[in-house]
């Protein structure tokens, strides 16, 4: 029988000729934990009695979620992951470095054919240059940093094909929002993607890791893609590692086939407080807004700001709305400033925030009051996501932050184009 | 185990059972401080050691935080039961040792304020409010193995001993 990019990568790590239901303990590759999850990890690994990292090489710590840190709590908890690194000779990246799944894809550390584990739910980015990579939580990870293995529940497959030419202004963003709005937050719960089709082989690599990191937000264990020419480029370009690109057999099973045609999509939203509240931009275009903010794992890269930045030049923010930056690592934030990216958005009236998280997970760079409106390209919506309970979140495309911004409302992008 | 049900609905995810901001520690106590606070700000104040959390679809969606599953225990729910898990949340309650339970019916018939009785080894639910009895799924044995030992840290030991 055939089998999945799944059940092949997960057969090739635990040598067992695995398929979807079937339970493996698998050796992976590498395995990261970011601030806000690392300290648990920590612990857990000492009361599991252990002295020593199987390999310090295929373990790294990025503090990102709240970076610089905002109080003496989260100090408390970035200087045990500091001593941990080092007592352990991991590698660590510290404040101002990125966003975990920035950092690890363009700092070389995995390739095609991979299997990886991640103390943070969007793990599932690497998807997108064919790593089977998934999110866990600290304890995992301290079992995982002991024995270089973990075991996994094989997943049944989803596959999505997406046709069709993306319109002007409409973006991988608004892609995978309008899957999740279709599928719903839970309708790929314990299963794998495979996302494929003349769409997604037009996208860039970058644009393709916006759209493998949402898929948790369908509950999906993976977001898997082909290594086409494209990736391998990119790959060769960030890492020295050999990379063993899997392509799923031709007579592999699929849970279920759904194939969507893209031609007509309409920039999307996703409003308060789930984010498979999806609609298109005109439904709620108008809808003031308080606070804007690019970056993130999901929208934080070299292109996202290129296409904020030609919206926003020669414009300026709304006087009764901020709007707030957060490259997605250093190196985005050097090749913005060369390429004069940064200064645009500045010069509209940005305020930039240091590579890492920002704002999105609420722990500090930018708490909404109470009752705001805010427009995000982060992956989540929830309640209380920024911080506030009581403020409102809405999702969309770097493009569409960048209209709303200016008109301090809700904004379709294209007439900006 | 026995205790009160408190019902929440579907998608109940991590940043309502226990929001970033209050992760600047892992002291499980006062993690059970706020835990549900954006979900029902007084939860915490209402809820009795051994009560029980049941949801609806999707239960602990969202982040891998593994706080979420210790809050809860911490906060002396006795188990979650809900129509269905997210699959980072349903994992992290496993190794940290917090009992769910799976049963769409119980989820859907269980009222709030229902006496619960549940006996784990069996899956079996009761309501004894209604009288009413529910089977919840069965675990796959690899991973009953981890919830006997009381969380993965309990079955390495064990394993390793």
């Amino acid at each position: 029988m055939g089998k999945t990019i799944a059940e092949k990568i997960l057969s090739d790590h635990s040598r067992i000729d695995a398929h979807a239901g079937d339970i493996v303990i698998a050796d992976l590759d590498f395995m990261i934990g970011q601030d806000g999850t690392s300290g648990v990890a920590i612990d857990s690994f000492r009361k599991m009695s252990a002295k020593k990292v199987f390999d310090p090489k295929k373990i790294a710590i990025i503090i990102d979620h709240s970076s610089p840190s905002p109080n003496e709590g989260v100090s408390a908890i970035h200087k045990k992951i500091r001593e941990f690194s080092k007592e352990q000779g991991i590698l660590l990246y510290d404040i101002g470095c990125g966003v975990c799944h920035q950092l690890t894809p363009e700092q070389g550390h995995v390739v095609p054919g991979d299997l990886v584990i991640g103390a943070d739910s969007h793990t599932c980015t690497y998807g997108a240059i064919n790593v089977f990579s998934t999110g866990i939580g600290s304890t995992d990870l301290a079992a995982g940093m002991i024995s270089g293995k973990l075991w996994f529940k094989v997943p049944e497959t989803i596959k999505a094909v997406f046709v069709g030419k993306l319109p002007k202004g409409v973006y991988s963003k608004d892609l995978i929002l309008n899957f999740i709005g279709k599928i719903g937050a839970d309708g790929a719960t314990y299963m794998a993607l495979e996302i494929e089709g003349s769409t997604i082989d037009d996208l860039s690599v970058d644009a393709r890791f916006t759209i493998s990191n949402m898929a948790i937000e369908c509950g999906a264990k993976a977001g898997l893609m082909k290594a086409d020419k494209k990736v391998m480029e990119w790959v060769k370009g960030h890492s020295k590692r050999a990379p063993k690109p899997v392509e799923a057999d031709k007579d592999a099973q699929y849970k279920k086939m759904v194939e969507i045609d893209v031609a007509k999509l309409e920039p999307q939203i996703a409003k308060p407080h789930t984010v498979d509240n999806v609609c298109s931009v005109s439904e709620v275009a108008g809808t003031p807004i308080q606070q804007g903010f690019i970056g993130t794992c999901t929208n934080g890269r070299l292109e996202d700001f290129q296409i904020a930045a030609k919206i926003l030049k020669g414009e300026k923010v709304d006087p009764n709305c901020r709007l707030i930056i957060a490259p997605s690592s250093k190196d985005i934030l050097l090749a913005m400033i060369k390429d004069g990216t940064y200064q645009t958005l500045l010069d509209a009236g940005a305020v930039a925030v240091t590579p890492g998280c920002g704002p999105c997970v609420g722990t500090h760079n930018g708490v909404p009051s109470d009752g705001e409106n805010v427009i995000s390209t982060a992956n989540r919506n929830f309640k209380g996501r920024m911080g506030n309970p009581n403020a409102f979140i809405y999702l969309g495309s770097p493009a569409t932050v960048a209209a709303s911004v200016i008109e301090g409302k809700i904004a379709d992008p294209r007439k900006y184009l | 185990m026995r205790g009160k049900a408190w019902k929440f609905g579907n998608n109940i995810d991590t940043d309502l059972i226990i929001p970033a901001r209050y992760l600047n520690t892992h002291d499980p106590v006062e993690l059970a401080r706020h835990c549900m606070e954006d979900a029902d700000p007084n939860w915490i104040k209402k809820t009795g050691k051994g009560d029980f959390i049941v949801g609806g679809d999707n239960f602990g969606c969202g982040s891998s935080r593994e706080h979420a599953p210790i809050a809860i225990k911490a906060a002396g729910v006795s188990a979650v039961i809900a129509r269905s898990f997210a699959r980072i949340f349903y994992r992290n309650a496993i190794n940290i040792g917090l009992p769910i339970l799976e049963s769409a019916k119980a989820a859907e018939e269980i009222k709030e304020g229902d006496q619960i009785e549940v006996e784990l080894a069996s899956g079996t639910i009761r309501d004894l409010t209604t009288g009413k009895s529910y089977q919840a799924q069965p675990f796959p044995e690899f991973m009953q193995k981890i919830i006997d030992a009381g969380g993965l840290i309990g079955y390495l030991k064990a394993k390793t001993a």
